[in-house]
């Protein structure tokens, strides 16, 4: 399961937009996958219909409009590829080394937090949780995200 | 043998380093975005496994807190992305140079 996640998000290396935004779906869907495994039932879902329905669908509507055909012609520069070909393996090196040095021996093995959505939701609007005022902030970002968008699309910029 | 926490760590670090690698090769705007997303995801699901395995459910609170405001940045990103393609016809980075003096 965890390979076919790495197999998937392969994405960097086809060239087409188009292509990538496929593997991106096939990697949130793979995501949503390893959420039920993490018994985050209410995770999985919203993960599905968010990233894989609402933002995928943003990502292909905005990439069929620009038609982005003659841009993959274009050649990466070498310095680019090594230097971010070096970055990324070094940090996952250092991720990894970090991770093996202080893994805990097997903390659970009945493992008792499920993530229905009730409790999630108990604990998201507990007003003795530090979540509940981040409710009302994520409401008023979403709402003020939608009005950004509608500004940004009417008007023309000149 | 079932998964244990670090597996999960380990996959979300390499999903991570993947879009980091993403956002540095790639020239194209939408597929910066797109390795972003790929990152934030990565950050989710260390996050779930860290709650999962320490009986917690703050963690998935936080994850998500994560998806809202990652929903947001891509619909406020796009639009900016084409307010800016229609007016350069470009979605390349290196034409990005509105701001050079």
């Amino acid at each position: 399961m965890i390979a076919s996640g790495f197999l998937v998000v392969a994405n960097p290396f086809s060239r087409n937009p188009v292509a990538s935004a496929l593997f991106l779906v096939l990697a949130m869907i793979s995501m949503a996958g390893l959420f039920v495994l993490l018994h985050a039932y209410f995770l999985a879902a919203v993960q599905i219909l968010v990233y894989a329905g609402a933002v995928m669908v943003l990502f292909l509507f905005v990439i069929m409009l620009l038609d982005l055909k003659e841009e993959e012609k274009r050649r990466y520069k070498l310095y680019s590829i090594i230097t971010g070909a070096a970055g990324a393996g070094g940090l996952v090196v250092i991720l990894v080394k970090t991770i093996m040095l202080d893994r805990t021996p097997a903390p659970v093995q009945a493992a008792t937090v499920e993530g229905p959505a009730s409790s999630l939701g108990r604990l998201l609007f507990d007003p003795n949780q530090p979540f509940l005022a981040g409710m009302e902030a994520v409401s008023v970002i979403l709402l003020a995200a939608m009005v950004g968008v509608v500004w940004l699309s009417k008007k023309d910029f000149k | 043998m079932t998964p244990q926490l670090e597996h999960y760590l380990v996959a979300s670090a390499v999903l991570f380093c993947l879009g980091l690698l993403g956002v540095i090769v790639r020239r194209n705007l939408l597929v910066i975005f797109m390795s972003l997303e790929l990152m934030l995801n990565a950050a989710n699901l260390a996050l779930v496994a860290c709650s999962r395995f320490n009986q917690n459910l703050q963690g998935q609170g936080l994850v998500f807190f994560i998806i809202t405001v990652a929903a947001a940045e891509v619909a406020v990103g796009l639009a900016i992305l084409v307010a800016w393609f229609r007016q350069k016809n470009s979605a390349q980075v290196e034409d990005l140079t509105g701001l050079k003096l």
